[in-house]
């Protein structure tokens, strides 16, 4: 016999705010007025009582007569418009400042790591050239070394305070920001060493590139991969249906309908003006809700399809031919220091220039790049450029050969001219294939902008709207109803 | 190949009985080769003839297998001669521009075979090495500048001979039995070894004690290194040394030593006074502990240019004022020794017949 004292203290706990009728008493006075009633309860009823029980008597005693249906229907029906709204402005923000983080923060953070990657990526390839033309090297080539190693901090910078402390990401951050001075030291000795003439040059720019190519990029390359994670993750978030708000908007219609079905029944009228009201705003709800989102889910969906996939490609394509053209300089610039043993076809072992391996790996992979990202182009004006990349990528391939066979011939000049040299060098494919991704890069940045610019278009206002039409609604079934229990007066 | 069958036929008839003798023969070739290989005998030429042909058609197609190459790969070369025979004539018979030696060199080993990088595409070629090209294409086709480089990186020394596309390579090129088997090498032309590079102010004094705690970098895959394993695992070398930091090339030493992540190299003493030239802070410790020849590299059929270029190694080693003497002073002298002798080839022989 422990309950009902501790069930009827929850329930005076429960009525406090219903009795501000109540006279302010001194508090120790307070629990004598709530005392009778647990004194009450257990002469009405042993059993359990509580205040829900206690109303819900209440409710079934008013349900036997009609004028308490009506209360208990209008009451109900306008819970159900406004839960309706109510949970529509709910998971609609949700989406909606979702679809916002994908087009304004997110995607533009995986873009920026996937800049700092390329900038490493590079730079590594800048230095290597210039170190190749020796004392001749360019104003330009030096530029564009210093240019991508200020933007690469600069992304560093940017990249960590856009990342929350102790996350992977930060960590990263600051191994790369270690990295790079140090890397930066060993390029200034390879040139310095080369300046003097000395072989040992080349061995600190190949050091240099091993600290890159193992150890930098891999780093960016997980920067890169955990902001693309973060953005798939916000698509995720923003394309789901509400399948919450639906329901809820097909029960607040069917209530409505059968509440009307019962009112024709009663009375034979056809219209009854609040709970017409009421439907038509339930039902403006529930369509701009479904269409709104689903036109923002395709917007977004195809951001993702035609946008972020193939940004994503034609980022690995650029880097993978940074990576061959720094390979390329790097054999000549090793000139045969380096070697590594593989099988071929026939299953026998051959020793191949490490960098020149290393080189028609790349080569793969920006072969299997393109031909992916010509397949995502979804337009000619994202096409051309890729397709025009793949046949610089074809002449490229061609003259590398020519330049190869120079260099194994021991025509070490020609084939360094073949490389480096002003005209009909392979220098120049490069540069046409990295001008094309960079031209693809734009345009499917723009794609990717505009589509996931109409998705995030197509959820404006819904949030608002739904909660405004919910209240109204809410408010058209109330006087619907109304206007039928006026009646009973 | 026709012999070499017949000697197996013969085998398989006699069976165990040929073999024991077979066995036998390579004892007594073993034998008889052991004081060769030991005293760098005087012209002794003719003496292990017999033994070493016997060893030669036991072994199969790998020179490793007999004592003989193994012990002594500088040894396999053909006696010199200055008979022209159809490779010569084939050089000769180049003309107007074409009218050149073809060598492989490098081109990336400081005071050997190097190019300038800031020099041009005019800048020769200059060392140690390219100066006994010059004296090789003076002899046969009487111009020390008929000559065509080629840089020849290093997994493409052999094939680059094997296909024809130099006549000769001469690249710091270390004779050992593997090679014997895929090229024919003239008599050594340099004698070196392993050897310990440290800074000038290490307290390391050699191979040997002072090595106790410190790291030494070799090459990956380097005599350096297996000899390094070999001596530890046999307690010659202190426990403590590491030698774990290996490198893709004994040139990545040097810079792994400037920037302080190892105390010492160990590569060939030739190579190690190269990059001592490279940076005057560092220097050879102590004495080489291992003994290599470098030899000029040719086609193994090509037996009239092995003989001729075996002849210009006897006569430019003669030569006081322009020959190798003057090509140690001017390249090696001033990071190897100022005293030639410990880089100078003993007296060759000539123990290859065919």
């Amino acid at each position: 016999m422990t309950h009902p004292p501790k069930s009827s203290a929850a329930a005076p706990g429960s009525g406090v705010p219903t009795m501000p009728a109540v006279p302010p008493q001194p508090g120790p006075v307070a629990p004598a007025p709530q005392a009778p009633p647990p004194a009450v309860a257990p002469e009405r009823a042993p059993a359990r009582r509580t205040a829900f029980a206690e109303g819900f008597d209440q409710v079934r005693a008013a349900a036997t007569t009609e004028p308490g249906r009506l209360r208990i229907i209008g009451a109900a029906l306008a819970l159900l418009v406004v839960l309706f709204g109510a949970v529509t402005a709910w998971q609609t923000n949700d989406r909606a400042a979702a679809a916002d983080d994908v087009l304004h923060k997110s995607q533009p953070l995986s873009s920026a790591a996937a800049d700092i990657y390329r900038y490493l990526a590079d730079a590594n390839t800048a230095a290597s050239s210039g170190f190749l033309a020796g004392g001749q090297e360019t104003a330009a080539s030096r530029e564009l070394y210093e240019k991508d190693i200020d933007l690469a901090a600069a992304g560093l910078v940017r990249a960590a305070s856009n990342s929350d402390p102790d996350s992977p990401a930060a960590r990263t951050v600051a191994e790369l920001n270690t990295l790079l001075p140090e890397y930066k030291g060993l390029v200034e000795r390879a040139r310095t060493y080369n300046r003097q003439g000395f072989p040992v040059g080349g061995a600190y720019l190949r050091y240099a590139n091993e600290k890159m190519q193992e150890e930098m990029l891999p780093k960016a390359q997980n920067l890169y991969t955990s902001e693309n994670q973060r953005l798939r993750a916000d698509y995720g978030d923003a394309t789901p249906y509400p399948w919450a708000a639906i329901g809820l908007g097909v029960l607040a219609l069917a209530g409505l309908a059968w509440a009307q079905h019962r009112n024709y029944r009663r009375t034979n009228r056809v219209l009854n003006h609040g709970l017409v009201a009421a439907t038509a705003t339930a039902t403006v709800v529930l369509l701009w809700l479904v269409v709104g989102h689903t036109v923002a889910r395709a917007g977004l969906n195809d951001s993702y399809d035609h946008g972020v996939l193939s940004l994503n490609v034609l980022h690995d394509a650029r880097i993978a031919s940074l990576k061959a053209r720094g390979n390329e300089n790097l054999t000549l610039v090793a000139r045969g220091a380096e070697t590594v043993v593989k099988k071929n076809a026939q299953g026998e072992d051959v020793t191949y220039d490490a960098y020149d391996y290393d080189f028609d790996k790349d080569m793969d992979t920006l072969g299997k790049g393109l031909a992916q990202a010509s397949k995502l182009a979804d337009d000619s004006s994202g096409k051309q450029p890729v397709t025009a990349a793949e046949g610089n990528m074809a002449v490229w391939k061609q003259r590398h050969t020519a330049a190869r066979e120079q260099d194994d011939n021991g025509n070490y000049e020609e084939a360094l001219k073949r490389v480096i040299g002003p005209k009909g060098a392979t220098g120049e494919c490069f540069d046409s294939v990295d001008d094309n991704l960079a031209k693809a890069l734009t345009h499917e940045e723009a794609e990717f902008r505009r589509s996931a610019g109409d998705g995030l278009g197509a959820m404006t206002g819904l949030p608002v709207g739904a909660a405004v039409l919910a209240v109204l609604g809410a408010a058209g079934a109330v006087l619907g109803i109304g206007r039928r229990l006026s009646e009973y007066r | 190949m026709r012999m070499r069958g017949r000697v197996r036929t013969g085998l398989r008839g006699w069976g165990g009985v040929g073999a024991m003798a077979v066995v036998c023969a390579l004892a007594l070739a073993f034998v008889l080769l052991l004081p060769l290989t030991q005293s760098h005998g005087d012209g002794g030429t003719e003496t292990g003839g017999p033994g070493v042909v016997y060893a030669r058609q036991a072994a199969d197609d790998d020179p490793c297998l007999d004592p003989a190459i193994k012990s002594a790969p500088e040894k396999q070369t053909l006696s010199p001669s200055s008979a022209d025979g159809p490779t010569i004539e084939k050089i000769k018979a180049r003309e107007g521009e074409k009218r050149k030696l073809i060598v492989g060199v490098d081109q990336n080993s400081y005071r050997w075979g190097y190019r300038n990088p800031n020099g041009g595409p005019k800048a020769d070629l200059e060392g140690f090495d390219i100066d006994l090209v010059h004296r090789i294409a003076q002899d046969i086709l009487g111009d020390p500048n008929a000559v065509q480089f080629k840089a020849i990186p290093t997994n493409q020394r052999i094939p680059a001979i094997q296909k024809g596309r130099v006549d000769m390579v001469v690249r710091t090129m270390t004779i050992n039995c593997t090679r014997v088997g895929q090229v024919a090498f003239s008599a050594p032309y340099f004698k070196t070894g392993q050897q310990v590079l440290a800074p000038k102010s290490s307290a390391i004094e050699g191979y040997g004690d002072t090595l106790a705690h410190k790291k030494i970098c070799t090459a990956e895959g380097s005599t350096a290194f297996s000899k390094l394993d070999d001596d530890k695992k046999a307690g010659r070398l202190v426990a403590s040394a590491d030698i774990t930091t290996t490198v893709p090339n004994q040139l990545d030493c040097l810079v792994r030593l400037q920037l302080g992540e190892v105390d010492a190299v160990v590569t060939d003493g030739a190579l190690a006074a190269s990059q001592a030239a490279q940076d005057p802070t560092v220097e050879l410790k102590g004495t080489p502990f291992t003994t290599e020849y470098y030899g000029v590299a040719m086609k193994s059929d090509a037996d009239d240019l092995v003989r001729r270029v075996n002849q210009i190694l006897v006569d430019y080693r003669k030569d006081t004022t322009d020959g190798w003497q003057a090509s140690y002073d001017r390249w090696l002298s001033a990071t190897l020794a100022k005293d030639s002798a410990k880089s100078e080839p003993p007296p060759p022989q000539y123990l290859r017949t065919s």
